[in-house]
């Protein structure tokens, strides 16, 4: 195990090194100069000279490159073009919110997403079965900008149960957690859905049936912990799902997240911004990743670390 | 309104009105007002703050030398009690008012003066704003990192401050008007080093009183201030991170007073037709300009028969109709409430029947295959398409290509890149209200040059040479000469046809039943959405 988890480590180091160096030549890429946008329209040519030299950009690209992974090291992420803020700040100002709303809407989509599957296995082929399929169909293919003005619409505007956007209290979260959640606790219906379905076939349960066992017990000691094991293992790669639709589902309720933050910062070129922001989302996802993969042995033996 | 961010445009939208407001000096003092942007906001520092958003706040928490009437474009002086010019146009002297403080209670000396100027222009400070203060004698070294500071700004004593420019300069007192020109205490700026735009310490009529990064800014009144009664407000709240769909919703709930990103395109005509909120829309013009760029250094638009083709080709006013009538057609490069406006110009005529012969005497009877670039957030590639479709009608075949604003200006900025630009959401409105802003960076033969914004790269060394003189000419009793030189150095312009001016944007504000003021303050050309210092609270005794 300790060998296993210092080999995953390690691999973890090289993909977020991996995604700095994509990261950068994309941006060194861009047809858009950082320079140009700090010097505003009103700057003359050795002015905008002079601002790429104090910021290194006329360097070549490996120089930057070094001296932003050596800054790295030592915890230095920049400071922001244009708000002239420490990078680090910014985004450690920005994450709490993130991240409570990303647990938030893992909470949401995990109680709709299994309370759906669970029904839906239970009454298959059913009208209940159908009906809740159709909207987990729905839930997947609905633009989370969609819905997230129609629950504002109604029930903020209209029903007046929770504020129009903004951050603070627990009635703040409810909506976009919500919104956010909506897409997975499609996935997740479905899935448990079909994971029930396996587990209700195999053999264990007949021989529960067999034994004399309620109904009511089987499903709740035998089926469900089955059935849920593979769900478990998805919420770790979900966090990537997350870190696309937050940035979406901020901005539809002023949520003063990262997403937020990294939406313009691209808006503007501000590159130590996107970097920032960039590095933080992928520590994220690889963590989120290992995280699973490190659980689902825990919570089923038969998978083996290796 | 369109979202002029980086470029800002440092919004200023000056408009209209050149007679004082009516500005109601016995109005109620207290209460509050809440008003919501999309985007957070990145500066309070005069010196680097230069988007629509900021500019506006920035300008109620610092002080320059000189100002403007509320709801006006008129000059007016603001910490200084008197300017004088000396008959040469060279020299400068203001002095300073009695008892005016920073929010640190600190009182204001000449030497903030100086520190403030020097700091603009200092090429460390990597101000967006230094090359505004080009005339002031000793900016080419110091802005070359060379020397301690600009040589032609003089402390006399603590209340007298003289600054002897390189050349005379009819605008430099609407230089010392802007942002950039703002009174900063040395001691703050020292203390906060970069973070002095997240800490900003000025003398302005509001202070800064919480920033919570994407969720609030707010000010509360500097009981200091140097102007009896004012501001009217004890409080403006600036609620961040709201879409302006949503804004509109809290503002139709009672809980916002201005929608700071103006009135959502989508929702423009819902609530012009709305009976509870058409009475709160406040119209007015802004010096602004949207325009075609028609790269006069790339064939076919080297040649000036083609240009004027173009300019005949474009049915303006079905493209005003297209954004729901919020702005009116244009026909040379200046807006009607700039001063220099030709009213009498009649300009190029739509007629694409003219257009086709114009292009086939110029050796195109077939049109030709060319690309418009375009900023891609909307309304701008729908007003691109409108004008494929005019283009088509005389057989040229415009391929839109739609990209980020940051790259539609990289590619204006390279000499054989773009042969159209539609200029919307990028480019012009003016600085300051002279005509000398439409002119040198996106006309002149200086802004032609890699990395500028002239994107016709039209350089008339002809017109640099009388737009030279006309700035020279300085004084009051030269004033009404000099509009005229500009006026006709702008004709002049059409007749070459770099450009197909297309239309004036006019401004929208929406407002709450809470808050009152002149209508002019509402559309304040210089403080925009409003002007946060004079406008009051209905609910404050």
């Amino acid at each position: 195990m300790p060998a296993y988890l210092a080999r995953r480590l390690m691999e973890s180091i090289l993909i977020l090194l991996g995604i700095t160096l994509v990261t950068f030549i994309l941006l060194y890429l861009v047809p858009a100069d950082p320079a140009r946008q700090i010097a505003g329209r009103s700057a003359t040519a050795e002015t905008v000279q002079n601002i790429r030299d104090q910021l290194g950009l006329n360097d070549p690209f490996f120089m930057q490159y070094w001296r932003y992974l050596t800054a790295l090291f030592q915890g230095d992420m920049g400071r922001s073009y244009l708000q002239r803020a420490e990078v680090s700040e910014l985004v450690a100002s920005r994450l709490p919110a993130s991240l409570l709303l990303m647990v938030a809407a893992i909470v949401t989509e995990l109680i709709f997403g299994l309370t759906i599957g669970i029904v839906a296995a239970l009454r298959r082929n059913r009208p209940a079965d159908h009906g809740l399929m159709i909207f987990s169909f729905v839930s997947i293919s609905a633009p989370q900008f969609v819905i997230g003005i129609l629950l504002l619409y109604v029930f903020a505007v209209k029903l007046g149960w929770f504020p129009i956007g903004g951050y603070g209290s627990f009635a703040h979260v409810v909506l976009p957690a919500v919104t956010l959640g909506f897409l997975g606790a499609g996935w997740y219906s479905r899935m448990m859905r079909s994971s029930m379905i396996d587990v209700l076939g195999q053999d264990f349960v007949r021989t529960a049936q067999a034994k004399g066992l309620g109904k009511a017990r089987i499903i709740l000691r035998h089926v469900i912990p089955n059935a849920i094991l593979p769900i478990i293992a998805m919420i770790g790669i979900d966090i990537g799902l997350f870190m696309s639709g937050i940035v979406v589902v901020e901005s539809v309720f002023g949520w003063p997240g990262i997403g937020q933050l990294a939406w313009q910062a691209i808006q503007r070129v501000d590159i130590p911004v996107i970097m920032g922001v960039t590095m933080i989302s992928a520590t994220a996802i690889v963590l989120g990743n290992l995280l699973a993969d490190l659980v689902a042995p825990m919570i089923d033996p038969r998978i083996k670390t290796k | 309104m369109k979202k002029f961010l980086l470029t800002g445009v440092a919004g200023l939208a000056l408009c209209g009105q050149m007679a004082a407001a009516e500005v109601d000096e016995n109005a109620p003092m207290g209460g509050n007002m809440i008003v919501t942007y999309k985007d957070d906001v990145a500066t309070l520092d005069p010196a680097i703050g230069y988007d629509w958003q900021n500019w506006s706040m920035i300008k109620s928490l610092f002080d320059g030398l000189m100002g403007y009437e509320p709801g006006t474009t008129t000059l007016r002086n603001e910490l200084a009690s008197d300017y004088s010019i000396s008959a040469d146009g060279l020299v400068h002297t203001f002095t300073l008012k009695d008892g005016i403080k920073f929010h640190n209670g600190r009182d204001i000396v000449a030497e903030d003066v100086k520190y403030s100027l020097d700091r603009v222009t200092n090429p460390k400070t990597r101000s967006p704003g230094a090359g505004f203060f080009g005339m002031i004698a000793g900016f080419d070294e110091w802005s070359a990192g060379k020397g301690d500071g600009l040589s032609g700004v003089k402390v006399i004593d603590d209340k007298t401050v003289e600054i002897t420019l390189s050349r005379p300069d009819a605008t430099f007192g609407h230089v010392m008007a802007l942002n950039f020109a703002s009174i900063v205490p040395h001691e703050a700026v020292e203390a906060s080093g970069e973070d002095f735009g997240r800490e900003p310490v000025g003398s302005g009529a509001f202070k800064l009183a919480e920033w919570s990064p994407g969720q609030r800014v707010v000010f509360e009144r500097f009981e200091e201030y140097h102007r009896a009664n004012l501001p009217k407000l004890d409080q403006v709240t600036f609620e961040i991170g709201l879409e302006p769909t949503v804004a509109l919703l809290r503002l139709q709930q009672g809980q916002a007073d201005v929608p700071g990103d103006g009135i959502p395109p989508a929702q423009f005509l819902q609530v012009l037709n709305n009976p509870a909120q058409k009475d709160n829309v406040i119209e007015g013009g802004q010096l602004h300009t949207g325009y075609i760029t028609l790269n006069t250094q790339m064939a076919p638009f080297d040649n000036v028969k083609v240009r004027k083709a173009v300019n005949m080709a474009i049915n303006k006013d079905r493209i005003v109709k297209l954004i729901n009538g919020r702005a009116v057609p244009a026909n040379q490069p200046l807006p009607p409430t700039m001063p220099g406006y030709a009213e009498d110009y009649e300009g190029y005529p739509f007629d694409p029947a003219k257009a086709k012969e114009m292009l086939a005497e110029a050796g195109y009877p077939d049109g030709f295959t060319t690309e418009l670039y375009v900023m891609n957030v909307d309304p701008n590639p729908r007003i691109a398409q409108a004008v494929q479709q005019d283009l088509k009608q005389i057989g040229i075949t415009a391929e839109i290509r739609s990209l980020a604003q940051a790259n539609v200006i990289a590619a204006g900025g390279e000499a054989d890149q773009a042969p159209m630009i539609w200029s919307g959401g990028m480019a012009w409105i003016a600085d300051f209200p002279d005509p000398s802003n439409f002119y040198g960076p996106i006309l002149g033969c200086a802004g032609a040059v890699q990395g500028g914004w002239n994107w016709s790269w039209y350089c008339n060394k002809d017109l640099d040479a009388r737009a030279a003189e006309a700035d020279a000419m300085t004084g009051e009793e030269n004033a009404a000469a000099r509009i005229e030189a500009w006026k006709s150095i702008y004709l002049d312009v059409m007749e070459d046809a770099p450009w197909v001016p297309v239309f004036n944007e006019q401004r929208f504000t929406l407002t709450s039943d809470r808050i009152a003021g002149d209508s002019s303050l509402f559309v304040d050309p210089v403080h925009i959405p409003v002007n946060y210092d004079y406008i009051y609270s209905k609910d404050a005794k």
